[in-house]
């Protein structure tokens, strides 16, 4: 599938590949050709893997306007919708490809532990956990790779806690979550990843419905047990939260580190402050400017909708670019400039809409207390290999870094 | 000001209570967005709009 990235990627008829490549030497920001396609205009046209040519929505209101438009639906089996990549009935993990009423009504019985006051009260496991990682750290030898030591077992060690998963499996389900989230596996190894973790999962209900613990997973049980749920919907559930709840941190709190390496006046602010405003306004800056999740909100139109001038017919697919919609000048003044002290929070990082992204509360309190802690313990942290040498995720639905090497 | 939530909209993504947590909360069972002030005083408009602008699901509705 080299065709995704390439660079010319100008087919006769004038429709662009999609998705496009970053430019060189500069992976923060979203590929030059999605940009150039943002100033043509909000809707435009593009060409995926398997020949399809759905609509890109490139600015910020067209997107937020489309995302919470009930006409359109997330539901991966709809004609027209662009898939990412090619998939098999069993590709659909969970709500996050359902439409209302079956999506609001799975998404209800697991939204209980993401209320602000619940996520609030894990702040001191969370800087625990971080403390921890960080003694680790400073403890053993360097350079130090911060994906492996930090970025990665922080969220994973968060997530496997409140479900109810033993840390002590995370080798198995990182390795499949990885297969799953890349964009060049061929649906056979999707399936067959997605198949694992089910797998995994409904034996962990089979053991938390007789013997159940204080957490996510014994709660589900509890609803199957009343018939509310079906043991097959809650381990979708439970992988879904499993993947979710580590690839994206994780892919946020490295790429989020090397962003402020990159900018060490930002990185100073946010090193030097006590003032926790600072800390949660520089979270939303790097979820709106790094926006990790770089391959668009996929939907399908289920009527003709009419929108900035355009007609989109019954059945069409659209792609919300919301990595370049977080670039958008109309919403964001100088959007290429990293600055922590803007007003970010009504960014797309997240998405919109009622698939809005259910574990968002968790993942800015682990970030906020990231950013809050690693920079100030390890006030010397910078590369130890150069910005040239740093393998970056251009070929998987979450962007983010394969490896940082890091000292102090 | 006057501040309406839909209920039956709302995905309890907690967002109001972020940006206005003196006029949101939300239920603990599930999450769904609750009023504690539907005429809040004027120093807290600005919250207020900021809560109804990142609502997700446009549950919250306002009347200036
Ligand atoms: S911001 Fe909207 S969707 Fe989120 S909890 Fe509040 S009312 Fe519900």
């Amino acid at each position: 599938m080299t065709s995704t990235l390439n660079p010319a990627g100008e087919h006769p008829a004038g429709i662009p590949d999609y998705p496009m490549a970053r430019a060189a030497g500069c992976p923060f920001d979203p590929p030059p050709a999605l940009r150039a396609k943002q100033e043509e205009g909000p809707l435009t046209k593009v060409r995926l893997w398997d020949g399809s040519t759905p609509w890109l929505v490139t600015r910020y209101a067209e997107q937020r306007a489309l995302l919470a438009d009930p006409r359109v639906s997330a539901d991966v089996t709809r004609p027209g919708y662009p898939s990412p990549a090619p998939v098999n009935g069993s590709s659909k993990i969970s709500f996050i490809l359902m439409d209302d009423p079956e999506h609001a009504r799975l998404r209800r019985m697991v939204t209980a532990p993401f209320t602000i006051k619940r996520v609030e009260s894990l702040r001191p496991a969370v800087q625990k956990i971080v403390d921890e990682l960080i003694d680790d750290m400073l403890a053993g030898p360097k350079p130090v790779d911060l994906v492996e030591a930090f970025a990665l077992p922080m969220p994973s060690l968060v997530i496997c806690e409140l479900l109810g998963v033993p840390y002590a499996d995370h080798d198995f389900f990182q390795e499949n979550s990885k297969t799953i989230i890349k964009r060049d596996a061929t649906p056979e190894q999707r399936s067959a990843a997605l198949g694992q973790l089910a797998g995994y999962l409904d034996n962990l209900l089979g053991e938390k419905l007789t013997n159940p613990g204080d957490d996510m997973l014994s709660r589900l049980t509890e609803r199957i047990k009343i018939g509310e749920l079906s043991r097959q919907e809650a381990a979708q559930m439970g992988v879904l939260l499993l993947i979710a709840g580590h690839e994206t941190t994780a892919n946020m709190i490295a790429l989020g580190t090397l962003a402020l390496l990159e900018h060490p006046g930002q990185l100073a602010l946010l090193r030097d402050t006590d003032d926790e405003k600072l800390v949660t306004s520089a979270v939303e800056e790097l979820l709106r400017y790094l926006h990790i999740t770089h391959n668009g909100r996929r939907r399908a139109a289920l009527e003709d909708i009419e929108i900035a001038g355009q007609l989109i017919r019954a059945g069409d697919g659209l792609i919300m670019a919301n990595d370049i919609g977080n670039r958008d000048p109309e919403a964001f003044p100088d959007p290429d400039r990293l600055d922590i002290q803007r007003d970010a929070r009504h960014h797309v990082a997240f998405g919109f809409g009622v698939h809005q992204c259910l574990g968002q509360p968790l993942a800015r309190l682990e970030l906020q207390i990231v950013y809050s802690t690693l920079y100030r313990r390890l006030p010397t942290l910078r590369l130890a290999t150069d910005l040239e040498q740093i393998p970056f995720k251009h070929d998987g639905s979450v962007y983010g870094v394969y490896e940082l090497p890091v000292t102090w | 000001m006057k501040v309406i939530i839909d209920q039956d909209k709302c995905v309890a993504s907690g967002q109001c209570v972020v940006a206005a947590a003196d006029v949101f909360d939300q239920r603990d069972e599930d999450g769904i967005a609750v009023l504690l002030n539907s005429d809040p005083p004027a120093e807290q408009a600005a919250d207020v709009r900021h809560a109804a602008a990142v609502c997700p699901a446009l549950a919250i509705h306002l009347e200036e």
